[in-house]
């Protein structure tokens, strides 16, 4: 299986003897590396449907691996361990602990589309990533990530208010994931931005922070999208076959 | 479904509110200067971001649908918004509406608990900023109108991936001479060049600035940013322009970052294409609100005799 090589040439997937003859022929040294023997029998079944189930994998059936997602990729660019085809393959295929060799960074996924964009068979990639980076907090694999923390700082903002405030945004993110503000770069951003700014901005970006803009009469809206967002909660943890107190 | 593009509805949504309020000034100014009208959506609500999708799609779909309802009860067929983002989230939701039914029963369930007529698509026409000045000035008008020419300052036209991608949700790009196109956009620079800028061959107008992580992977928006910032000096440009306050933002941002952490200095200046636009016709760099910028672009600014 071609897509799967890689994986079979790993380090610890490689033996090599200085010194061993088997039926009188000298197999030692690099020239006879072997493979390991592997045979898989852990495959999860559920994974695919499991992530179909959740809100952007709905389309991961459609992929015929031609790569166009990874070579698109705006991440793989950065790390090329960072690879949309290859985890759908193993998510298609249910080889859980292939995938989870990589559950530290398949978060990261920066929303660029343009996997979306060179996807011939509309999987919508990007929609996968997402669905992928949930399965794994949902199912325990990984703590969230920082971007799921941004990602509910901000959605809660606007759910209590209807609209965002930035520093709001900034202030509940840092602390939320335990980050001091004082980052030298953030403070020379601020101290640059200090100096330059016309008095009436800097107040009205005090007075932003105190009186935080809303939506007026969003209290309703509040109410019905607070009910639509824990029914689609439970949904997703029934799908994937978890009592819906677990999810984040 | 064009409707009269001098007076359309106005979105700018939470961030030219906060950070990128030097691209809402400048707007509004360039729109005065031209005659154009510009009516803010009234109550309007988030479009819902980048964040807020990842909680749910439909409730993204929802909070965009609640602007155009209102722009529609306020008798538009257009509503007009700078942010890419907001641009994005409001044809994404004008998308879905059509073509998902799903998201079609959410949005009327919703709608009529919160207690406002539910939006149904085909109503009202999301146009981008540049679209509004391409299509209700054009290049020719432009450049009759400009008073103080931006004199062959060479520009890299940065767009970002939201005013492009996914194509599916831009139906009217990609339709042959005349329309925008979605691998090579040029409509900015269309304008840029109007008003009497020197576009340089930019390859990275629609490569990602990391704009949806900048804050909770700042290492791989840096150096996505610095990136972009390098190849444009390579390209031999003095100032970017750029569509989005996402982009704008982390593009001033992460060139500090870059510079403090990796040691990385970049000299490209970052301006609001529309600021640029507004200088050429005269308008004060204060009045484009260039000093409310995180960057100081002045130096280049003064050497052509800009604002």
């Amino acid at each position: 299986m071609p897509i799967h090589e890689k994986s079979l040439i790993r380090p610890e997937n490689l033996i090599t003897h200085d010194s061993l003859v088997i039926d009188g022929t000298d197999v030692s040294g690099h020239w006879s590396t072997f493979i390991k023997s592997r045979t898989i029998t852990d495959y999860n079944e559920a994974m695919q449907d499991e992530i179909a189930a959740l809100p952007g994998g709905e389309y991961i059936h459609r992929c015929w691996q031609c790569g166009s997602c990874t070579n698109a990729c705006t991440v793989n660019a950065v790390n090329p361990d960072f690879n949309p085809r290859y985890w759908i393959y193993l998510i298609r295929t249910g080889m859980e602990e292939e995938l989870l060799r990589d559950k530290d960074i398949i978060w990261q996924c920066v929303s660029c589309n343009k996997c979306t964009y060179a996807c011939p068979r509309d999987v919508f990639p990007e929609g996968v990533m997402k669905a992928t980076a949930h399965w794994l907090e949902l199912k325990g694999h990984t703590a969230a990530s920082p971007a799921t923390h941004f990602d509910a700082t901000f959605t809660e903002q606007i759910l209590a208010t209807g609209r965002m405030e930035e520093s709001h945004t900034l202030r509940s993110f840092f602390k939320r994931t335990g980050q001091p503000l004082n980052q030298p770069w953030l403070v020379a951003l601020v101290t640059g931005m200090a100096k330059r700014f016309p008095l009436f901005f800097m107040i009205r970006m005090g007075l932003a922070v105190v009186f935080r803009p809303r939506t007026r009469g969003w209290a309703r809206t509040e109410g019905v999208l607070r009910d639509f967002v824990s029914q689609r909660r439970a949904r997703n943890a029934a799908a994937l076959g978890l009592d819906s107190k677990e999810g984040h | 479904m064009a409707g009269d593009l001098k007076k359309v509805a106005y979105y700018p949504g939470c961030v030219l509110e906060g950070t990128g309020h030097a691209y809402n000034r400048s707007t509004k100014e360039v729109g005065k200067v031209l005659g154009l009208d510009l009516v803010e959506v009234k109550n309007w609500n988030c479009c819902g971001a980048m964040e807020v999708k990842n909680t749910d799609p439909k409730l993204q779909t929802y909070l965009s649908a609640r602007n155009l309802s209102i722009a529609q009860g306020m008798g538009f067929d257009t509503v007009m918004a700078p942010c890419n983002g907001c641009y994005h989230n409001l044809k994404k939701a004008e998308y879905d509406l059509k073509n998902d039914p799903a998201s079609v029963e959410m949005n009327e369930r919703v709608s009529t608990k919160a207690g406002h007529p539910a939006y149904r698509a085909g109503k009202v026409e999301t146009i981008h900023a540049i679209d509004w000045l391409k299509r209700a000035v054009g290049e020719e008008e432009l450049a009759r109108r400009v008073t103080n020419s931006l004199k062959g300052l060479k520009v890299a036209n940065y767009y970002g991936c939201m005013y492009t991608r996914p194509r599916h949700i831009f139906p009217e790009k990609d339709k042959g001479p005349g329309s925008e196109s979605t691998l090579r956009p040029h409509f900015m620079d269309d304008l840029l060049a109007a008003a009497g800028a020197e576009n340089v061959e930019y390859p990275l107008k629609t490569a990602c600035c990391g704009g949806a992580h900048a804050l909770s992977d700042c290492d791989t928006s840096t150096t996505l940013v610095l990136n972009l910032l390098e190849t444009a000096e390579a390209c031999g440009a003095e100032v970017i322009a750029t569509n989005c306050p996402t982009c704008h933002t982390g593009l001033e941002m992460h060139q500090v970052r870059a510079d403090k952490v990796l040691g990385r200095k970049t000299r490209v200046r970052i301006l609001y294409f529309t600021q640029l636009i507004g200088m050429a016709l005269g308008l004060s760099a204060r009045k484009v609100g260039v000093p409310e910028n995180m960057s100081d672009p002045s130096d280049v600014l003064q050497a052509k005799g800009l604002g």
